[in-house]
């Protein structure tokens, strides 16, 4: 590039929308839905084993208003499903939302009067996660599943 | 005390509220009538050869197509004397209710809130008789065999995104 051939070798160009991406992809902070036993291996992804450090979302956060990334982990009745509206909503923009296992997904073989068919019917969903439970190497990859769909989008536009 | 005298026990003080005793893999399940479960509830807790001081589970079962009745559960525990009995009272279906057992042992409010909430079955005498596991605006009670078992109430859902974006 000509412009960089002048800057010498330690300075870069780049875009905002590159810049901004880079930095939210790579500091994701999970904000931990745990339901029910999908939740056990989402804690796993964390552990030592398999490390979720690994991909710079390891700080996972007890307050919806640290978050950017809501991993709801289970099975979401309707009792429960205000909850979850209530936590989404009181994370800040721009967050993402992962539907891990498949009760979060569809209601899984809760066909019953007390379990929500799917998250997506309460809050947007960006990746679903199937598996019951998934493992641990699932929800990494459905990370960097989000942070692929970060990469793409723009500043201007969320 | 073994199973055999603890029915017999029962028998001969409450002949007339007793109905049946069977004894399955050790274990006595007595079944009496519903108007007395509440002063057999109380003998079993202080009579000091038996001191059933732990009411372990307390819960309904829908035998409305067999038998046109409900179930009431109670498991006792003894945690002193190390023994347990089960206790069953029917109650005819078109008049669910009985007298509550909290004031023998305290636990059995949430419990019998539990069985109010699955089965409606009315506990007379209870502190405060409201639904414990479903949302408060669902209507009917889920566990009874004559619900169906998809019989989701999406209005709850509606009032999420009222109540959230309000």
């Amino acid at each position: 590039m000509g412009l960089e051939s002048h800057l010498g070798d330690n300075i870069l160009t780049t875009t905002v929308n590159t810049m901004v991406n880079w930095a939210r992809k790579s500091a994701l902070w999970p904000m931990p839905f745990g339901l029910a036993c999908c939740a056990i291996e989402m804690m796993a992804a964390v552990a030592p084993r398999f490390d979720l450090a690994r991909f710079g979302a390891e700080v996972f956060r007890f307050s919806p208003r640290q978050s950017d990334l809501m991993i709801v982990a289970g099975t979401l009745t309707y009792k429960m499903a205000s909850v979850a509206r209530k936590i989404y909503d009181q994370m800040p923009e721009p967050k993402w939302v992962i539907a891990m296992g498949a009760c979060a997904i569809s209601g899984g073989v809760f066909n019953t009067y007390s379990v929500v068919q799917g998250l997506d019917q309460v809050i947007p969903v960006d990746v679903y996660l199937p598996g019951c439970p998934p493992r641990p190497e699932a929800l990494i990859h459905a990370i960097m599943e989000i942070q692929k769909k970060i990469e793409k989008e723009s500043v201007r536009h969320g | 005390m073994d199973n055999e005298s603890l029915a017999t026990l029962i028998k001969n003080r409450f002949p007339d509220a007793f109905v049946d005793f069977s004894i399955f893999l050790n274990e006595l399940t007595l079944v009496v009538k519903r108007e007395s479960i509440s002063e057999i509830a109380g003998f079993l807790k202080e009579n000091e050869d038996l001191e059933f001081n732990f009411l372990s589970d307390l819960c309904g079962v829908d035998r409305v197509e067999s038998n046109g009745v409900f179930e009431v559960v109670y498991h006792l525990y003894s945690l002193s004397k190390n023994h347990r009995v089960r206790l069953k009272v029917y109650i005819p279906s078109n008049e669910p209710r009985v007298s509550t057992v909290t004031h023998v042992w305290k636990t059995a409010n949430w419990h019998e809130r539990e069985a109010y909430d699955m089965f409606g079955i009315q506990f007379d005498g209870h502190p405060d008789l409201r639904k414990i596991l479903m949302p408060d605006e669902f209507k009917g009670h889920p566990l009874r065999k004559d619900y169906p078992i998809d019989g989701r109430q999406p209005a709850t859902l509606r009032e999420i995104y009222r109540k959230d974006e309000a």
